[in-house]
């Protein structure tokens, strides 16, 4: 009976002190979701622990991670590049969940031959490329656009996300909107049927596969293009003219109506100086807070958390190649924040 | 003459190619554990040890949250799996033939045969769901299931070493039965079941498969078994397929730190086993 | 008497509280498995479509990457395993240098999984894009090859452990009449020895076949995550345990999410049948030689 009786003492001054820190006071948050933010985020909740003690714990599972968790009621709030569809929003009749976009994104195209030139891409080569159809890096639809540099004759490897990523969607997003064939074949969605190519795991994994295999190519956040100092094209957008990733592309591209739940697609934009292939980057989160035993305290902490991301957590955006929120969205986002309640009554006033 | 040198010929060849093929086969796997420790112990320093992961560009970071959670994974799965365990393997050597027996011994084993991923998917089902959170407790209890058969055999077969006499003199001297078992049986065959143990967690502390939907990883320190943990291979896992450098050179430091762990358990129960099985 | 009730029934519920794990264990998984298989039926796992975007799934591309990888490391890790068993049951059975070389298989045998896989991204993966450079082929790096060479890496020390210990086994009275006769060392292995461990040689086989088909992380991480059925052994695929490590924590859609179930559950039974089966066989050998 003794060791018994030994190893009993301890599970129980374990869960001892598990009470005694959750009664201590909210001090911790939980998130889960896109990697497409994740260099941001990181940086975001680094800071907030310093000003305000309280860890965000966020882990850079996938958009299709993040809403999964959400939907199970695991986290806190859930991150994601791909906002919710009306069939997974009807998963949660009851009780809604709201999306507030934190910053913008683009992804790029990159990849990794001699030399680290700059391409230019169109529309269908880009879905050419990634359908397995133009296989080689001198096929002559590249070398047509790109007579200057000296592309080898390497196959082309294909390299995509391996998990459920926003990423994919924003990218297949665009690619449904300007090839016909591609919606056909595969469509857009968090998780695809490639027709070719190897799965890196978040935009960290696709980016080192790229680092690594001669011949390479595959869409990644700029941030984590820029990180790894990979080579990203310039892509023919609908004007036809060809755009560089660059801040100031992607916030031209953000130049449209956001509707008031947010969720609005801005690839294949209109602005004439914009990049094709940007995206808002969401929260999701629940409208009525108490649920599963959540507290009063943890409900407020999670408001405060993100009023400070839209508007003290913008000042970081930047430097780490996120574009800021244009003022009408935060407007927006706001609203969406206030329209918060705990057992009916907005928490935010 | 012919028939017997070509005998010798085989003899002498088939024992060159043994002996080639063993080199062949252990040099790949010195070679990656000489790799591992090249890499990893110039990234081990005091800050190693002692800070926190921090995010990607910023100096300085280390490994500390994930010690602490491996130690705390392991101390939960422990507490589990060892009274269950110790005294299901008890049972076993104290009742040979019965069916029960039998049917526990099938279970067992298939208990140890199951992909550690799909303890993961059950431990998901049965604690993170119900709980609304991942928890170091639900990883913790991933981790016991996996435990749980290699305590069961090893004690039951540590016990069947323990020689009849010890327990005929204790029952012929008046000592009830239960008694006889809790305090000549079991001390007698201590240094054995520790041992088992000993091989039972350095097993689990290297587990990644089952902590990826339970422990679920955690950016800060973190001592409550309610939330969520991270751990030394969640951490090498995470890092290993990041294209940083700073984050791959903090793994091979986690992979050192992690098979020292792993290594020093192992030698451990070794030598705990061997001293003991000399009494007898 | 009372003590002696009290002590037994302890006993009695630690035995209840294994069985069960075991049980809600196959319960859980097959509940969870049951919508997938409701709306594919059988036919699931002999379908190669695995569509998230449409809620279509098939696991036909887990088998053959799990298949191919499990079958691939044996068959590369065999006459290794066995050279290493036959070196320290045969040649070397003792002294120092023996046990000291036993105990580093044993301890090379307990090197997580997690570092198998980091040392293959780092060093197995490129060494093979090279390989595969010099040969034309498309130099991924990653793919069932270099998947089959980490899995056989590690199921070579267990291997060889099992084998080594069933060879041990081997009654010296026998191979001391087969010396007798005049029999080289050779024709005693390949005559006696070899063929009396048979089973349980067979045993370890099985058990290591029911490791390699589990085995998860160092897998994920070199075998390149494509779900379509792999073109040749080159090519990047996915296993059964590698698509629920990747996918499970993030299948929205009750389908999706249950499907990963329904392979984890197939996964659960295969296992448990090797196992089972590699326990009874070495039970049986056992159980021989002591007689």
């Amino acid at each position: 009976m003794n060791k018994k009786f030994i190893v009993n003492l301890m599970l129980g001054a374990l869960m001892l002190t598990g009470l005694l820190q959750a009664t201590g006071g909210v001090k911790d948050l939980t998130g889960a979701g896109a990697t497409f933010p994740y260099p941001l985020y990181a940086r975001w909740f680094d800071i907030y622990h310093n000003e305000t003690g309280i860890q965000v714990n966020y882990q850079a599972i996938g958009s299709g991670g993040g809403i999964r968790q959400l939907l199970n009621k695991t986290v806190d709030f859930g991150g994601t590049d791909a906002f919710m569809n009306d069939r997974e929003l009807a998963k949660s009749p009851e009780n809604p969940i709201l999306h507030f976009p934190t910053c913008l994104g683009a992804v790029v195209i990159t990849y990794n031959i001699p030399g680290n030139p700059e391409l230019k891409l169109t529309p269908k080569v880009i879905s050419g490329i990634f359908l397995g159809k133009i296989t080689r890096w001198n096929d002559p639809k590249l070398v047509q656009l790109n007579p200057e540099v000296k592309l080898p004759s390497q196959k082309i490897v294909v390299v995509h996300r391996s998990d459920g990523s926003g990423t994919t969607f924003v990218f297949s997003d665009y690619l449904s909107k300007v090839s016909k064939e591609w919606a056909q074949r595969v469509g857009k969605g968090k998780s695809l049927r490639w027709p070719v190519g190897l799965g890196g795991k978040g935009n960290p994994g696709v980016a080192g596969l790229i680092k690594q295999i001669r011949g390479s190519i595959g869409y990644v956040e700029l941030a984590f293009a820029e990180k790894n100092n990979l080579p990203y094209a310039s892509i023919k957008n609908k004007h036809g003219k060809f755009i560089k990733p660059t801040l100031k592309s992607i916030s031209l591209a953000a130049k449209v109506n956001i509707p008031p739940d947010t969720r609005v697609s801005i690839t294949d934009t209109e602005a004439p100086e914009g990049y094709p292939i940007a995206s808002f980057t969401w929260i999701i989160f629940y409208r009525e807070q108490n649920y599963g035993k959540r507290s009063y305290e943890r409900a407020k902490e999670l408001i405060n958390l993100f009023w400070w991301m839209i508007h003290q957590g913008q000042q970081y955006n930047e430097n780490l190649l996120y574009g800021k929120l244009p003022a009408p969205v935060i407007k927006t986002a706001e609203k969406i924040i206030k329209s918060v309640t705990y057992n009916g009554k907005p928490i935010l006033r | 003459m012919k028939g017997i040198r070509l005998r010798i010929l085989k003899d002498r060849a088939f024992k060159f190619a043994i002996y080639l093929l063993s080199l062949l086969s252990l040099t790949p796997l010195f070679l990656i554990m000489f790799y591992t420790f090249r890499k990893g112990l110039k990234a081990i320093n005091l800050q190693f040890l002692t800070h926190l992961p921090k995010p990607v560009g910023v100096e300085g970071g280390g490994i500390s949250n994930a010690i602490v959670g491996t130690f705390l994974l392991v101390t939960i799965a422990s507490a589990i799996s060892i009274p269950v365990g110790v005294w299901a393997g008890i049972y076993l050597s104290e009742n040979k033939r019965s069916w029960i027996s039998e049917f526990l011994r099938i279970t067992v084993d298939i208990l140890q045969a199951i992909p550690s991923i799909v303890i993961g998917i059950i431990a998901y089902l049965w604690v993170v769901k119900p709980m609304g959170r991942f928890s170091a407790l639900s990883g913790g209890i991933a981790l016991a299931i996996m435990m749980l058969p290699i305590v069961v055999r090893n004690t039951e077969e540590v016990l069947r070493l323990i020689p009849p006499y010890l327990k005929e003199a204790s029952l012929a001297l008046g000592v009830p039965y239960h008694r006889t078992i809790i305090k000549v049986i079991i001390p007698a065959g201590i240094p054995g079941i520790v041992s088992g143990i000993l091989l039972g967690i350095s097993r689990i502390a290297g587990e990644t498969a089952p902590l990826l939907f339970t422990a679920f990883g955690n950016q800060f320190m973190n001592w409550n078994i309610m939330k969520p943990v991270n751990a030394l291979p969640l951490l090498i896992f995470n890092y290993a397929m990041s294209p940083y450098d700073e984050w791959k050179r903090l793994a091979w430091g986690a992979s050192v730190v992690l098979i020292l762990l792993v290594l020093a358990g192992n030698i451990i129960s070794r030598m705990v086993a061997k001293k003991w099985k000399v009494q007898f | 008497m009372k003590g002696k009730r009290a002590f037994k029934l302890s006993l009695i519920i630690a035995v209840l509280i294994v069985a069960i794990i075991f049980f809600a264990a196959a319960i859980s998984l097959t509940l969870g498995s049951l919508p997938a298989l409701k709306e594919f039926g059988w036919k699931f796992f002999f379908s190669k479509e695995w569509d998230p975007v449409s809620d279509r799934f098939g696991a036909l591309p887990f088998l053959v990457g799990t298949l191919l990888t499990s079958f691939l490391a044996l068959i590369i890790s065999l006459p290794l395993s066995l050279s290493i068993s036959i070196l320290l049951g045969e040649y070397m059975k003792n002294g120092r240098f023996s046990s000291t070389v036993k105990s580093l298989v044993d301890l090379i045998a307990a090197v997580p999984s997690v570092i198998y896989g980091f040392w293959g991204l780092e060093v197995l993966v490129p060494f093979v894009r090279n390989l595969e450079i010099k040969f034309g082929i498309v130099p991924y790096g990653v793919g069932i090859f270099t998947a089959s060479l980490i899995l056989s890496f590690m199921i070579i020390p267990n291997t060889a452990s099992l084998a080594r210990e069933v060879i041990e086994l081997v009654p010296g009275d026998l191979k001391e009449a087969a010396y007798s006769l005049g029999a080289t060392r050779y024709e005693v292995i390949k005559k006696v020895t070899l063929p009396y461990a048979r089973s349980g040689i067979l045993a370890g086989i099985l058990l290591s076949l029911g490791r390699a088909l589990g085995e998860t992380m160092a897998v994920t991480m070199v075998i390149g995550n494509n779900n379509n059925i792999p073109k040749n052994l080159f090519y990047p695929a996915n296993t059964m345990a590698s698509v629920i490590a990747n996918e499970f924590t993030e299948a929205t859609g009750d389908i999706y999410y249950s499907s990963l179930i329904a392979i984890g559950f197939a996964l659960f039974l295969v296992t448990a049948l090797f196992g089972i089966l590699g326990r009874y066989i070495i039970n049986k050998t056992t159980i021989k030689i002591a007689k």
